[in-house]
C-alpha cells in the first residue's frame, strides 16, 4: 500500500486475509446500499461515520470525497475498516441484514481508504497555527486520533510513544491477517503529515514527568492503554509465553517466531484467538484453546469464534490450568482441572467451580496465555483519581487533574475495549481540549 | 397452431395461449420480430434468430449507398447495470443492395412461416422509391417498412426523420410507395416530433397498411470527464445519435397510446407494430394492452443475443393463461380505453399511503422523500409514541442493539397525505407501502366538468378558495 514503508517481517501465512475489493465489486456493493436516511449503521458506529454518504461517494466515483467523509469522523479509518467487529456494529445494524446480506461496510471503507493511501492523497490541509501546545502520551488509537484531531485544528501537538513505533495494538497487537503493520504505520505517517511530532522511546513515569508536561504544554492527553498480561499464578509459569508478545513477534520478526507442534492457548478472548491462529498457521499441529467457562461466556466475538473453529483449533472448555509441566526447561504439557458452572459472579457470568478429582493433562510443547491485560498502574502513580481501577474521566474526558484528559482502554471502566471506541475517545477529547484552548484565548 | 400443455393444477391437459398473429396480412407464429437494426443485418443472423424462435424480422434498412464510422454505439449505464439505453450513429445497411436482396430471398424461402419484412429508405424521388419497392417485392418478402425515423446521418441527406418530421413529405412518399406496393406497407414513425399523431394521420391518408413506432430518439450519451471528448468519440468528434433500450419504454408507450386514442388513426383501424425498449415479456404485454399488435425488439437482443426469445414467448404465454387470454388479438388494446387526459380524471378520487410496519425495514427513505420533497406527512415515531426528529439518538450510544432498538418507526399522517405516491415509489420493500383507496369525501367531479359548471372557480384564485372551503379541501 504505502511504498515508503517496506515491511517484509510478516509471514506469508499471516498476510491480510481478505483481498481488497476490485473497483467493480465495490461499485456493485455500493449500489446495493439503500442509502438509508439517518442510517442505523451510522448510529451503531461508535465514531458515527456517515456511512451512506461515503458509500454513495464510492458509487459516484468520488473516492477522495468518500475517504474524507470517513476521516472526518474517524482518523483511523483504514485500521477500523479492518479490525472493527462490524458484525456487532455497522453491519449488524444494516437494514438489509434481516432478510438479505448486509452491505460489506468494512470492506467498502477499506476500499476508499486504500485509494487515498495508495495514491498518497492528503485529505486535510495544514491548519493555521494557534500557538497552543498539546502533549499526547501514548501512540495507540486514542492518542493518534486525539493528536490528529488537534493538529487539524492548528494546535502544536507532540506525541510521546514509549515503543519504537506508534500505532499501539494496531501495530503490535492485532494479528497481521487482520491488520498488517504497514496499515497502522501508514496511518501514523498521515497523522504526522497533519503536523503531529511523534517522539518514540519516551515513556511517562520514566523519562517523562506529567508535571513537566503540564508546565510545558497547554493541555495533556493520556492514551496509556492497559498494562501487562497478569500472571496465571500457577507452577511452571516461567514456561508460559505472553500472548501479546507472541502476536508482536509474528508481526515484527515473523521468521524468528518459533511455534510449537502442540500449542495450548490459555484464554478465550480475541487476543487468544489471534494467538491460536498464529500457532495454527505457522506450523502448530495441535492447537488447543483452554477456557474455564463455556463458549457462551467467552469474550471473543461470535464471528471470531466461528473463524477459529474453521482454522481447526480445538477447544477445551470448562478447563482451568493448574500447572505447566516441564522437564529441563522443556514444556511437556498443561495440567488442568475440569470446571462446572456455578452461581453468577460480579461480571454476571456463572462462576466456574473445580470438579473434584478431574485432573487431566494436555500435552504441549508451547503454552501461550491471553487472559486480558492488567489495568495500568501508571494511573495511580500519576495521582489520578480512579474508577474501578481505570482512570476516572468526566463527560468531556477530563481526568481529576484539570487540563489533563484521557481516553482509550485506560478509561474503559464500562463497555468493551475496542479500537473504534478509542478513536472516538481521542476525537471527543480533542474537541474538549480545543474548546478549552480556544476559550482561554 | 394449437399448443397444449400439461396442466399445473389439474391432471388434464389444457389449451395454452395462441401467440400467433396476423398483422395487416403478415402472419407470424408469435408477435416478436427483430426490429430493423444491426441484429437483422444479414441472412445468417436472421436465419439464426429464426432458429432461436423469433416470429419475424424487419431487415435492416436497405436503400441508398452509405459508409459507416467507428465507435458507433454509446450506452447509458446506471447503478452498475449496463446498457439501460444504447445510442447509435450507425446508418442503414452498408452491405451491397443486391447481396441484401439475395439473402432476403433465401431466408424467406427457408422460413415460409416467419414474417420477413424489409425496411427501406431511399432518396425522396418517386422513381427511387418505385424501384426499391419493386426489388423488395421480387424477393418474396411479406411486407415493407418505410423508415421515416432514422434521426442521424440519413436525415442530413433528406431521408429518415427528415421525412418523418414533416407530415406532408410523409404522406407524399407513402403515396408513391402505395402506387406500386403489392404487399403490406408499414410506415415507421419518428419520435423526434412534438405530436406523433400528425405523421401517423398522414400515413393513414396516403393509404398505408400499418404503422410502427417508435424509432430512436435524438440523444447525446455524454462527455468523457478525462479527455473532455464526446462519448462515443469518433476521431475527436461526436454528436447526436438514436436512443433506444429500456429507458425509452415509457416514451414509446405514450406515443403508442396517443395513436390508439386519436380519432383519425384509431378509426382507420391500421394495426400498429410497437417497439421502444421492449426487453421482457411484461414489457411486451404492456405494448399489446396499449394497442400494439406486433412487437419489435432490438436493444435487448443486442445486449443478450437471440436466445431471449424463449422467455419473451414463455412469459407472455404464461401471463395470458393466467389472465384467461387465448389469443393475441384478445389482449391488443385492452387498456386503451383507460388512457385519458388530466381534465377527465376524477378530482375526488382519494388514495393515501399506508406503511406495513411488519414489512418495514426502517430505511427511512420514504421519510426523507416526503419530508424534503413532497408533503411532509410522514413522521418518525419513537418507542414511547412521541414524534422525534431524525438523528435524535444520543451520540454516545452505539452498537447494533442500540441502533436497531432505538430506531423510530415511520408513520404516515393519513389526514395530511395527498396521495402523491412518492413514498411508494422510493420504498425498497415489495408491498410495504400501499396506496390505499379511500372512500371519496366529495362528489365526483373532473376539471372539465368544473370548467363547464363553475368556470369562475377554474379562473379566479379567490373563487377557488371559496370552492375549496365549501368542499372541505384543505391543502397544508
Amino acid at each position: 500500500m504505502n511504498e515508503n514503508v517496506a515491511w517484509s517481517a510478516e509471514r506469508e501465512a499471516l498476510k491480510e486475509a481478505l483481498p481488497p475489493l476490485t473497483p467493480h465489486e465495490a461499485l456493485v456493493e455500493a449500489t446495493r446500499c439503500l442509502m438509508c436516511y439517518d442510517a442505523p449503521c451510522t448510529h451503531a458506529c461508535p465514531t458515527h461515520i456517515d456511512i451512506p454518504k461515503f458509500i454513495k461517494k464510492i458509487y459516484t466515483g468520488n473516492l477522495k470525497g468518500s475517504a474524507r467523509t470517513i476521516l472526518e469522523s474517524n482518523l483511523l479509518g483504514a485500521t477500523c475498516a479492518r479490525v472493527c467487529p462490524v458484525q456487532e456494529l455497522c453491519e449488524g445494524a444494516c437494514v438489509l441484514g434481516s432478510e438479505h446480506k448486509p452491505i460489506a461496510i468494512g470492506r467498502l471503507q477499506r476500499f476508499a481508504m486504500d485509494y487515498v493511501y495508495g495514491k498518497g492523497v492528503n485529505i486535510f490541509p495544514k491548519a493555521a497555527p494557534t500557538g497552543k501546545k498539546v502533549a499526547v502520551v501514548g501512540g495507540g488509537p486514542a492518542g493518534l486520533s486525539c493528536a490528529g484531531e488537534l493538529a487539524k485544528r492548528g494546535h502544536e501537538v507532540t506525541l510521546f510513544e514509549k515503543r519504537n513505533f506508534a500505532g499501539g495494538l494496531s501495530t503490535f497487537g492485532i494479528i497481521g491477517l487482520r491488520e498488517p503493520v504497514v496499515i497502522a504505520l501508514t496511518e501514523v505517517e498521515m497523522i504526522e503529515r497533519l503536523g503531529v511530532r511523534v517522539e518514540t522511546h519516551r515513556e511517562i513515569g520514566k523519562d517523562l514527568a506529567l508535571t513537566d508536561l503540564q508546565s510545558k504544554f497547554d493541555a495533556v492527553f493520556l492514551g496509556l492503554g492497559l498494562g501487562a498480561t497478569p500472571n496465571l499464578g500457577i507452577a511452571g509459569e516461567e514456561q508460559v509465553l505472553d500472548g501479546l508478545e507472541y502476536i508482536e513477534k509474528s508481526k515484527m520478526e515473523g521468521h524468528a517466531l518459533k511455534v510449537g507442534k502442540n500449542v495450548v492457548v490459555i484464554g478465550a478472548g480475541n487476543t487468544a484467538i489471534d494467538c491460536a491462529t498464529i500457532a495454527k498457521r505457522l506450523g502448530g499441529q495441535h492447537v488447543t484453546m483452554i477456557y474455564r467457562r463455556t463458549a457462551n461466556e467467552m469474550t471473543a466475538y461470535p464471528h471470531e469464534y466461528e473463524f477459529i473453529k474453521k482454522e481447526g483449533v480445538r477447544f477445551e472448555f470448562l478447563s482451568q490450568p493448574i500447572r505447566v509441566l516441564a522437564k529441563n526447561g522443556v514444556t511437556e504439557g498443561v495440567e488442568c482441572v475440569r470446571m462446572s458452572l456455578g452461581q453468577k459472579d460480579a461480571s454476571g457470568r456463572p462462576s466456574p467451580v473445580p470438579v473434584e478429582g478431574s485432573h487431566f493433562v494436555i500435552p504441549a510443547d508451547q503454552v501461550v496465555k491471553a487472559i486480558g491485560q492488567e489495568k495500568t498502574s501508571l494511573a495511580s502513580r500519576l495521582s489520578l483519581q480512579l474508577e474501578r481501577g481505570y482512570i476516572a474521566v468526566d463527560e468531556k474526558l477530563q481526568t481529576s487533574i484539570p487540563g489533563v484528559y484521557a481516553g482509550g482502554d485506560c478509561i474503559r471502566a464500562r463497555g468493551s475495549a475496542s479500537t473504534v471506541m478509542a478513536v472516538q475517545d481521542g476525537k471527543m477529547a480533542a474537541r474538549a481540549i480545543h474548546e478549552r484552548l480556544v476559550a482561554r484565548g | 397452431m394449437e399448443r397444449w400443455r400439461r396442466g399445473r393444477f389439474t391432471k388434464g391437459w389444457w389449451r395454452v395461449a395462441d401467440l400467433s398473429i396476423n398483422f395487416a396480412g403478415i402472419r407470424s407464429p408469435n408477435p416478436f420480430w427483430l426490429a430493423s437494426a444491426p441484429p437483422s443485418n444479414s441472412g445468417a443472423q436472421v436465419h439464426r434468430a429464426f432458429e432461436a424462435g423469433w416470429g419475424g424480422a424487419v431487415w435492416k434498412t436497405i436503400g441508398a449507398p452509405v459508409l459507416n464510422v467507428s465507435n458507433r454505439y454509446g450506452a447509458w449505464h446506471y447503478g452498475g447495470q449496463k446498457m439501460l439505453a444504447i445510442n447509435n450513429v450507425e446508418l442503414i445497411s452498408d452491405r451491397p443492395l443486391e447481396q441484401n436482396l439475395q439473402e432476403i430471398k433465401e431466408v424467406k424461402r427457408a422460413w415460409p412461416d416467419r414474417a420477413v419484412i424489409v425496411s427501406a429508405m431511399v432518396e425522396s424521388k418517386p422513381e427511387a422509391w418505385h424501384e426499391i419497392i419493386q426489388k423488395i417485392q421480387d424477393t418474396g418478402a411479406d411486407g415493407i417498412e418505410l423508415n421515416y425515423g432514422c434521426p442521424h446521418g440519413m436525415s442530413e441527406r433528406g431521408m429518415g426523420s427528415a421525412v418523418g418530421q414533416v407530415p406532408e413529405y410523409c404522406e407524399q412518399i407513402t403515396g408513391w410507395v402505395m402506387q406500386v406496393a403489392k404487399i403490406p406497407v408499414i410506415v415507421k414513425l419518428t419520435p423526434n416530433i412534438s405530436n406523433i399523431v400528425m405523421p401517423a394521420r398522414a400515413a393513414v391518408a396516403a393509404g398505408a397498411n400499418a404503422l410502427s413506432l417508435i424509432n430512436t430518439i435524438n440523444s447525446i450519451i455524454g462527455v468523457d470527464l478525462d479527455t473532455l471528448e464526446m462519448v462515443p468519440n469518433i476521431g475527436g468528434k461526436g454528436g447526436h445519435g438514436g436512443y433506444a433500450g429500456p429507458a425509452v419504454k415509457p416514451i414509446a408507450l405514450n406515443m403508442l397510446s396517443a395513436l390508439g386514442t386519436d380519432s383519425v388513426v384509431a378509426k382507420s383501424g391500421l394495426p400498429i407494430s410497437g417497439m421502444g425498449g421492449i426487453s421482457t415479456w411484461s414489457d411486451a404485454a404492456e405494448f399489446l394492452l396499449l394497442g400494439a399488435s406486433s412487437l419489435q425488439v432490438c436493444t435487448a437482443v443486442m445486449h443478450y443475443g437471440f436466445r431471449i426469445i424463449e422467455d419473451l414467448c414463455d412469459g407472455l404465454s404464461n401471463w395470458m393463461d393466467e389472465k384467461g387470454f387465448q389469443t393475441i388479438p384478445e389482449v391488443v388494446g385492452k387498456s386503451v380505453h383507460r388512457v385519458s387526459d388530466f381534465k377527465n380524471f376524477d378530482l375526488s378520487f382519494k388514495a393515501v399511503a399506508r406503511i406495513d410496519q411488519e414489512k418495514c425495514i426502517r430505511c427511512d427513505l420514504c421519510y426523507v422523500a416526503c419530508n424534503d420533497t413532497a408533503h411532509q406527512c410522514i413522521d418518525l415515531i419513537a418507542k414511547d409514541g412521541s414524534v422525534v426528529p431524525p438523528g435524535s439518538y444520543d451520540v454516545r450510544s452505539n452498537g447494533k442493539e442500540e441502533a436497531v432498538h432505538q430506531r423510530p418507526m415511520v408513520k404516515v399522517r393519513e389526514e395530511d397525505c395527498v396521495g402523491c405516491r412518492l413514498c411508494f415509489n422510493v420504498c425498497p420493500v415489495e408491498h410495504c407501502i400501499t396506496m390505499v383507496e379511500e372512500k371519496p369525501e366529495r362528489p365526483s367531479v373532473t376539471w372539465e366538468e368544473l370548467t363547464q359548471k363553475q368556470r369562475d372557480v377554474t379562473e379566479d384564485w379567490e373563487k377557488m378558495k371559496e370552492y375549496r372551503a365549501k368542499m372541505g379541501i384543505h391543502i397544508h
